[in-house]
């Protein structure tokens, strides 16, 4: 089996927080726009034979709404969507999401797209995992400029769920919720406690010792490389393209 | 029923007007939309249904828009939208941030009459913070301390879709996408480009009838083949991603943006009437 490429090692750690035991089960997950990775890892979970709902809210043949794209957010507010990715622009120690943009509102040094249903879906699905390939200080920073969605609520506020973990390029924190802080919980190979600070703008929490985030197995891989790459091409031409190499038939 | 066509539609949206627009997964008309470019709409308040993509970038680059009501601006797998970045930067349009479902509640509210509908979440999130037509009350059926977000109903003046098909009756089809309803209900008007016409009633077949807006809510249905493109329409044609990527490239600055505006929204057209 080649290489292990990083956006496969990536699909797999957050297939393994999906199915983290001490959360609640995923069994119906909703995937947003523009999310290759998360989308991968939400196959992977099924086509392991997972008893899992997976919508997906951009695909076209067999969208599985039919009230189109408000179905999604009735769903949640309801609390039928156990599981949400979200990312961000920037993230912050407090895991706070800001996907407006930097600088004065609404974004005037960069302008990131914008909220999208993140200020409604953070708080009301049961639980968020935070995914943002980059891992750097001008992601990752101590405050956000902008919160487009708060990491944690006031007391008496309605909120059904918060971030479980952030996933990154370069490890895996969890969330706190209770203190509003992550902890360091794997880096991946080739990684440390000091390479991850290096690159963090959050003051984050640190065992003695953190284990690093375990590969992919051969399984896994497989399973990446056809059966969740056929489910995807539609979707994510082009990603499917450039992590495993498969063209689109003309 | 009698077609209209899209000079004609676009001449009948006045400058200034407030203008829905789904999403690129979601039947926007993009003819319309270059038609509105071509006949020199100043002014429009583009509202996105609930995200914005292709449509509103090359309106906002072509100088026709005044305010952004959305949840986001993005070309998808092309990455961010270059005209609406660059106008942002600039100051020279108006952003109103929303998040999807509070757009999806405003229309629902303007569909149902009735002047404001509650949304949980919002609190605590910045979009809230800079709406100052969004309240928070306490919810009157809790036994109190239970803050909930306010928002108020929204009634486009226009709405800007692509249909599959429309019949003689004057409904139209677009299958599964019923946001498009809802819109098309909350709107004083719905403008509707259609791939074809079809002879009969949508509304006498129940299996049609499901995906269908009554023609009660259309003001005006007109012909334009592939006009979606290049954003998907339900299962008759694909997303272009190349068109996209080249538009994204080109778009990055103004003189790029004015080379691909003249080549693909003026040109043909100009062809055509030769």
């Amino acid at each position: 089996m080649s290489e292990i490429r990083l956006e496969e090692r990536l699909a797999a750690t957050l297939a393994r927080l999906i199915l983290d035991p001490t959360a609640r089960p995923a069994r119906h997950i909703a995937v947003g726009a523009a999310s290759p990775i998360p989308a991968a890892a939400c196959w992977l979970v099924k086509l392991q034979g997972h008893p899992v709902r997976l919508s997906l809210l951009h695909k076209r043949s067999g969208n599985p709404f039919t009230e189109g794209t408000r179905e999604l957010f009735d769903l949640t507010g309801q609390g039928r969507i156990d599981l949400f990715f979200l990312g961000g622009g920037q993230i912050d120690g407090g895991a706070n999401l800001n996907l407006v943009g930097t600088g004065a509102w609404p974004g005037r040094e960069v302008r990131f797209p914008g909220s999208f249903g993140s200020a409604f879906m953070y708080p009301m699905a049961h639980r968020t995992i935070l995914f943002r390939e980059e891992h750097s200080p001008r992601v990752l920073v101590e405050k956000v400029d902008n919160i487009s969605a708060p990491g944690t609520s006031p007391p008496g506020v309605f909120r059904r769920g918060h971030a479980q973990a952030l996933v990154t390029g370069k490890c895996v924190f969890r969330f706190h919720p209770d203190r509003a802080r992550f902890s360091l919980e794997s880096v991946h190979p080739g990684e440390s406690i000091e390479s991850v600070r290096a690159a963090t703008g959050f003051g984050f929490e640190v065992d003695d010792a953190v284990p690093v985030t375990e590969d992919p197995s051969p399984a896994e891989l497989a399973l990446l490389r056809g059966p969740v790459c056929e489910e995807m091409m539609e979707t994510y031409p082009e990603f499917c393209a450039r992590v495993f190499g498969r063209k689109a038939a003309a | 029923m009698k077609l209209s066509s899209l000079e004609a539609m676009a001449a009948s949206v006045p400058d200034g007007a407030l203008v829905a627009i789904p999403p690129d997964n979601s039947l926007p008309s993009v003819a319309l939309a270059k038609a509105l470019i071509r006949r020199g709409a100043r002014g429009l308040r583009l509202l996105g249904v609930p995200v914005s993509g292709f449509a509103t970038d090359i309106l906002i680059g072509a100088g026709c828009v005044a305010e952004v009501q959305t949840s986001a601006v993005s070309l998808g797998e092309a990455g961010f939208a270059p005209r609406f970045s660059a106008a942002v930067r600039a100051g020279s349009i108006a952003v109103r941030d929303a998040t999807c479902p509070a757009i999806h509640t405003m229309l629902q509210a303007a569909e149902k009459g009735v002047p404001f509908m509650p949304l949980r979440g919002l609190i605590g999130s910045d979009i809230l913070a800079n709406r100052p037509d969004w309240r928070v009350v306490d919810n009157p059926f809790a036994e109190g301390g239970d803050p909930i977000v306010l928002l108020p109903a929204l009634s486009p003046d226009v709405v800007i879709l692509h249909a599959a098909m429309a019949d003689s009756a004057g409904n139209i089809w677009l299958g599964r996408r019923r946001e498009c309803a809802t819109i098309a209900h909350a709107s004083a008007r719905a403008l509707v480009t259609v791939e074809r016409v079809v002879e009969g009633n949508f509304l006498e077949d129940e299996r049609l009838a499901a995906g269908a807006i009554n023609a009660t809510y259309i003001e005006a249905v007109a012909l334009a083949a592939r006009g979606a493109h290049p954003i998907a329409l339900l299962d008759e044609y694909g997303f272009d991603a190349a068109y996209v990527a080249e538009y994204a490239r080109m778009a990055r600055t103004e003189a790029g943006f004015a080379e691909w505006l003249e080549r693909e929204v003026f040109a043909g057209q100009r062809l055509a009437a030769e």
